[in-house]
C-alpha cells in the first residue's frame, strides 16, 4: 500500500500513513531485537535455565516442606508453576532496561534520533521483541512443568487465558525497566538496580508459598501486591475455582503499570538522548 | 552561488548547567560542498551537529537544513540527512547487511530499494565479504565504515560526518576521505567536524574553526594557513657546520633572514615545497648540508595558538571522552 514519490532523497520514499509508518517502525524494531536472541542464544539460554532450576528445586527441594501449608488436596507443583510463569517474566523484563541503556551507550539511540522514525517505536521494539520471547519462555515453562507433574484442572483456553495475562503483564513490567535503564544510562545499573526492586515483589510474594505460612505484618502485602495478584488470577484459570476477582486485580495493576510508565518511559527517553 | 544555502544557523545557543556548549554560531554552508567544523575536544562542534541533526533543541538561536527549520519542522529535515556520529553506532548483533537494510527501513526508504542500495553500499565501503557476518566480529575500521554507509543508505541531500576517521588507520581514512568527495561530486552537502587540519584541507571547501562555542575563523584551508603563517620550513645544521654561513645563504634565497635556535634555522615558506627546492639547492652548491630537514604543516596546535593565545588542549572530556558523547548530567530538555 505504499505508493512510490521521489521526495526528498534521492532514493524514492515510502508514502506511508502515520499509521502505517508506527508498524514498519515498530516491526523493524521488534525485529531487530529479537535477532539479538537468536545471535546471542545465551541470552535466551540463561533467561530459560534460571526457571527451570527454579521449578526443579522447589518441586523437588523445598516441596515436601511447602505441601504442609497448601490448601488440603492441592498438588504443589499444581500450585508452583503459575508462580514459575509469573516469576519467569518478571526477572525477564529488566531485559528491557539493560538492553536499552545499551543501545543508549552505544549511540545507536542517537543514529535513531535523526531518522525519521516514530519516537515511541525504539521502546515498542524493545518491549514487543520481549513479549515475543516472553511467549517462547512460558510455553518452554509449561512444558517444564508438564514433564514435572503439573495438569491444567480447567481447560485449553483458562490455560491459554493464563498465558496471555503472563505475557501482558511481563509487556507492562518491560516499560518500567525500559523507563529505568534510559534513566540510569548504563546496562550494568541497570541490571543492579533491578534486583532490590524486583526481589520483594517475587519472594515476598504468594507466588512459591502460601501467605498464611509468612509473619503478620507481610501477609497484606504479600496477598494483594502486584505479582501476587498476577499469580492468584492465573493459578485460577489453570486450577480452578472463582476467577474473575482475581483477573479482574491482575488486569488492574498491568493497567496501572502501563498508564504510568508508558508515558514516563517515552519522556524519559526523550530526554537521555 | 545564488542557489540557497543548504545550512543557514543563526546565533545558536545552547548551555549545559554552567557550561556553555555554544555561544552564538552562526553558520551559512553553501549546497553541495564539503563544510568543516574544526575545533579541539569541547569546543561545541558536535553539539553544533547534534542540533542541525535534530537530536538536540537549541537554548537560542535558529537553523535551517534546506529551508526547513530544524525544531518546528525536525521531521522534514529528518528525512533529509544522515549522521554519522562519533560512534560506531551500529547494531552489533547485526550482520552489516541487516543493519544497512534497518537503517533503510527507518529511513522509510521504498522497500523494494533497500536490498540492492544495502548490496552496493557493502561493495563501496568494501565490507562485501563481511557483509553477513554479525557486527560484532568487525574491527573497529570495519565498523566505522559501516557506520558511515548506514548513514547513506537512503542517499541524504545533507549529510554529517561528526570526526568520521576518529580511530582509522592512513588507508581506511583515505579510503573514506575518496568516498566523501564521490559524494560531494554528486551534490551531497556533507558537514565534517573534524580535530585535524589536514582532513579539513583535504576535504573541506570552506571551513570554520570553532572554540568554546564560537567562531574564532572561518575561510578556505589556504586562507587560514596564510593567515597563520602558512608551512614551516626547518633545517637543522650539523655541528662542523657554519650556522652564520648557512643564514646569510638562505637568507639570500628568501629574502629575509631566517629564524635561528641554535642549530635550527626556521622560516615561513609562503609557497609550500618550491622554496625549500631552491633553498636546498643554494646550500648544495656552496657545499653546506643539513643534517635534517623539515617541511611542517601548521598543526591545529599552531592554528589554536596563533587564533587564540592558548593551546588546543582538551578543555573537557565532553565530546570524546564519555560513552554517549556528552559530560555527565548533560541532558537536552525536549529533544523532541
Amino acid at each position: 500500500m505504499s505508493a512510490t514519490t521521489v521526495e526528498t532523497g534521492r532514493l524514492p520514499v515510502a508514502k506511508r500513513s502515520t499509521l502505517a509508518k508506527e508498524f514498519n517502525d515498530g516491526r523493524a524494531m521488534i525485529g531487530r531485537n529479537l535477532i539479538a536472541y537468536k545471535r546471542v542464544p545465551q541470552l535466551l539460554v540463561f533467561s530459560t535455565i534460571q526457571p527451570v532450576i527454579f521449578v526443579l528445586m522447589f518441586t523437588y527441594v523445598f516441596g515436601g516442606a511447602i505441601k504442609n501449608s497448601l490448601p488440603p488436596g492441592m498438588n504443589y507443583v499444581d500450585y508452583l508453576m503459575p508462580g514459575i510463569f509469573v516469576q519467569t517474566v518478571v526477572f525477564g523484563s529488566l531485559a528491557a532496561g539493560v538492553g536499552l541503556a545499551t543501545d543508549l551507550k552505544s549511540g545507536l539511540l542517537e543514529r535513531f534520533a535523526s531518522l525519521p522514525v516514530t519516537r515511541s517505536s525504539v521502546l515498542v521494539g524493545r518491549t514487543g521483541a520481549d513479549a515475543t520471547r516472553n511467549i517462547f519462555v512460558v510455553i518452554l515453562m509449561f512444558i517444564v512443568g508438564t514433564i514435572v507433574g503439573f495438569r491444567v484442572h480447567t481447560n485449553v483456553f483458562g490455560l491459554l487465558a493464563s498465558m496471555a495475562l503472563v505475557v501482558y503483564f511481563g509487556y507492562a513490567l518491560s516499560w518500567i525497566f525500559a523507563t529505568l535503564g534510559l534513566a540510569v544510562k548504563d546496562p550494568e545499573t541497570a541490571q543492579a538496580a533491578a534486583f532490590p526492586l524486583l526481589a520483594p515483589l517475587v519472594f515476598a510474594s504468594v507466588a512459591f508459598v502460601p501467605a498464611t505460612s509468612m509473619p503478620g505484618w507481610l501477609q497484606p502485602w504479600a496477598n494483594n501486591q502486584p505479582v501476587s495478584s498476577v499469580v492468584l488470577a492465573t493459578r485460577a484459570l489453570v486450577n480452578g475455582g472463582p476467577t474473575a476477582h482475581y483477573v479482574f486485580w491482575a488486569l488492574f495493576w498491568c493497567t496501572v503499570v502501563l498508564v504510568i510508565f508508558v508515558p514516563l518511559g517515552v519522556r524519559t527517553y526523550r530526554r537521555a538522548i | 552561488m545564488s542557489e540557497a544555502p543548504a545550512i543557514l544557523a543563526e546565533g545558536l545557543v545552547k548551555t549545559y548547567g554552567t557550561t556553555t556548549a555554544l555561544a552564538g554560531l552562526d553558520l551559512t554552508v553553501p549546497a553541495g560542498t564539503v563544510y568543516g567544523l574544526l575545533g579541539p575536544n569541547g569546543a561545541g562542534k558536535t553539539t553544533a551537529v547534534r542540533i542541525l541533526s535534530t537530536i538536540l533543541r537549541p537554548d537560542g538561536g535558529r537553523a535551517e537544513v534546506l529551508g526547513k527549520d530544524v525544531v518546528r519542522q525536525a521531521a522534514a529535515v529528518r528525512r533529509r540527512i544522515g549522521l554519522a556520529g562519533q560512534y560506531a553506532a551500529v547494531d552489533p548483533n547485526l550482520t552489516g547487511r541487516e543493519n544497512l537494510r534497518l537503517m533503510g527501513r527507518l529511513a522509510q526508504v521504498e522497500p523494494s530499494y533497500i536490498p540492492p542500495r544495502a548490496d552496493e553500499l557493502l561493495r563501496s565501503f568494501d565490507l562485501v565479504d563481511a557483509g553477513d557476518r554479525p557486527v560484532r566480529t568487525y574491527s573497529g575500521g570495519m565498523r566505522r565504515r559501516l557506520d558511515v554507509a548506514a548513514s547513506l543508505v537512503q542517499k541524504p541531500p545533507v549529510l554529517f560526518l561528526d570526526e568520521p576517521t576518529t580511530g582509522l588507520d592512513l588507508q581506511s581514512r583515505q579510503a573514506l576521505w575518496n568516498t566523501i568527495r564521490t559524494l560531494v561530486h554528486e551534490g551531497t552537502t556533507v558537514i565534517l567536524t573534524t580535530q585535524y587540519l589536514e582532513e579539513a584541507d583535504q576535504l573541506a571547501d570552506d571551513l570554520v574553526v570553532i572554540d568554546h562555542g564560537k567562531i574564532i575563523a572561518q575561510g578556505t584551508a589556504g586562507e587560514l594557513k596564510r593567515n597563520l603563517g602558512g608551512t614551516v620550513i626547518e633545517l637543522t645544521m650539523g655541528e662542523d657546520t657554519d650556522v652564520d654561513r648557512a643564514i646569510s645563504l638562505v637568507g639570500a634565497v628568501t629574502g629575509s633572514e631566517p629564524e635561528r635556535q641554535g642549530a635550527l634555522l626556521r622560516m615561513p615558506s609562503p609557497d609550500g615545497s618550491h622554496l625549500l627546492t631552491q633553498m636546498l639547492r643554494r646550500l648544495d652548491d656552496e657545499g653546506v648540508q643539513p643534517t635534517a630537514v623539515a617541511l611542517r604543516e601548521p598543526s591545529l596546535d599552531d592554528v589554536f595558538l596563533a587564533l587564540t593565545g592558548h593551546a588546543a588542549e582538551e578543555e573537557q572530556a565532553s565530546e570524546n571522552g564519555q560513552g554517549n558523547g556528552k559530560p555527565k548530567g548533560r541532558r537536552n530538555r525536549r529533544a523532541s
